[in-house]
């Protein structure tokens, strides 16, 4: 499928597109972001993810930690890897699964070695990956080889009215072309749910969707909620912006999703995409940077972020546009923004004009424009923690 | 068409949000549906923020808030057509 719009890209040795060209040096665990952080100090053009997590997981929980690591590594916008951990096993798992990208990619092991060692021999490494990757060049690809997400965050009444349908309108021209799409909020489609599910492609899908909403209702919010969930869902920004109740936040939130098109398959956090070309629903927290980090780890290389109060969310390996259709926000915090659809709200430009809007701003980002996230230097990485480790 | 005052997503809906700052009582709002188009106007009885609701009927304690023409919640204290809609007095039904 084509889009006929080209955009200026990265083709990968798997033939994914990437946006961005990092060197990653990842961390497996908590205790091997010091040497992580060396080595990006050291070595000009590297992007350590420190990050708080990966000892003494189990089960599930490890599951999501491996496939984490692993899709950040693997994500088309990383050009090569280096994996830091405590010891070689668990080290060598990220390994092997990064590799299987065909992209460059090495471990180092710091027990019975040492930081200082083990920062030596991950530099000299990250070095050679440093050469390697910046003489990559940008080659013409077809914007609908793009795999964009969305996840909403600070939203208010105006997300509903212009940004959520902005980006709901690119996906109902972008979807039937070919690109890959994303959205999750499990707890935020809550008192939407209904209208979620009738989105679904087949009644198989609207299955799974409803059995893993109701699971999130059940082990999360039922398991620990108190009133308005402590001012969490709303959250004290949405009901400053206007938003009063659940239900209402999440009507706004599903406009994202268009009016045209339906989701093709759910996904387990952090699962890549298996059902080819179409909009997918993944299991998320609405927490803005574990969504965006989860929809990252499952290979996707752009995000739309629409926001009504001002989230200033970025992500390390991918960029974030900001989207806002409220003019105070627009004006106050312009800074954070990407693109301006407040005139939606002034009844100025139409919602198709602004979908038209967002496409041509993801046409320039992917072609190497930085958002505003990435020049503000927001790189929020933040693993999803099942329950307490081992 | 000026731009308006409030903004009604759905015909069904009976409350809608305001679009500009400064809104003060007693202004006369020019509103709009947006899922027609159509516009009518309704003097706001109090000073609304931007982003905030107004009820456009008036609404008795257990009635249910319509938005997208879907349920947004209960509410729980009467409020009259123009006035703010908010957590004073409506309530989710959900938690």
């Amino acid at each position: 499928m084509s889009s006929g719009r080209k955009i200026w890209a990265y083709r990968r040795e798997n033939g994914r597109v990437g946006v961005r060209n990092c060197v990653a040096i990842l961390p497996v665990d908590d205790i091997s972001n010091a040497a992580c952080e060396a080595v990006a100090a050291h070595i000009q053009g590297t992007l350590a993810l420190p990050h708080a997590y990966g000892r003494l997981q189990f089960g599930e929980d490890l599951e999501l930690h491996f496939r984490t690591m692993i899709g950040t590594g693997a994500n088309p916008n990383v050009a090569a890897c280096v994996v830091i951990g405590i010891e070689p096993g668990w080290t060598q798992r990220i390994v092997d699964g990064i590799a299987a990208t065909g992209k460059p990619v090495a471990g180092f092991a710091i027990e019975n070695n040492g930081d200082i060692a083990t920062v030596a021999a991950a530099s000299r490494k990250a070095k050679e990956f440093v050469h390697w990757a910046s003489e990559m060049v940008r080659t013409e690809c077809d914007l609908s080889e793009l795999w964009i997400a969305a996840k909403c965050g600070e939203s208010d009444t105006t997300t509903g009215l212009a940004s959520c349908p902005t980006v709901g309108n690119m996906y109902d021209k972008l979807v039937p072309a070919g690109i890959y799409g994303c959205f999750g909020e499990t707890s935020e489609l809550t008192g939407a749910e209904h209208l979620a599910a009738a989105r679904a492609a087949t009644p198989e899908v609207r299955e799974k969707f409803m059995r893993t909403w109701q699971a999130y209702q059940d082990d999360v919010i039922e398991a620990h909620k108190t009133s308005d969930l402590s001012d969490s869902q709303p959250t004290k920004g949405n009901i400053a912006g206007g938003l009063t109740t659940i239900e209402e936040k999440a009507l706004g939130n599903l406009e994202k999703i268009g009016k045209k098109i339906s989701f093709i398959d759910v996904l387990e956090p952090a699962e890549p995409p298996a059902r080819g070309p179409g909009l997918y629903f993944m299991d998320t927290s609405s927490a803005a940077a574990e969504c965006c980090t989860l929809q990252a780890a499952a290979g996707y290389v752009v995000h739309i972020f629409p926001t009504g109060q001002g989230n200033v969310i970025g992500n390390p390996i991918m960029p974030v546009i900001k989207v806002t259709g409220n003019p105070r926000t627009a004006r106050l915090m312009s800074e954070h923004v990407d693109l301006d659809v407040s005139g939606v709200v002034r009844r100025e430009i139409t919602i198709d004009q602004a979908g038209d809007a967002l496409i041509e701003c993801i046409v320039r980002t992917a072609n190497g424009r930085l958002t505003a996230a990435e020049a503000l230097g927001h790189r929020e990485f933040v693993m999803t923690k099942l329950y307490r480790s081992a | 068409m000026s731009a308006p005052h409030l903004l009604v997503h759905d015909r069904a809906d009976n409350v809608g949000v305001v679009v500009v700052e400064g809104l003060q009582a007693g202004s006369e709002m020019l509103c709009v549906v947006t899922a027609d188009n159509s516009d009518f106007r309704l003097v706001a009885r109090q000073a609304v923020p931007i982003g905030h609701k107004i009820a456009l009927v008036d609404l008795k304690a257990g009635d249910t808030a319509v938005k997208y023409g879907q349920d947004i919640g209960r509410m729980i204290a009467p409020t009259a057509r123009g006035e703010h809609v908010h957590v004073h007095n409506l309530k989710t039904k959900r938690w």
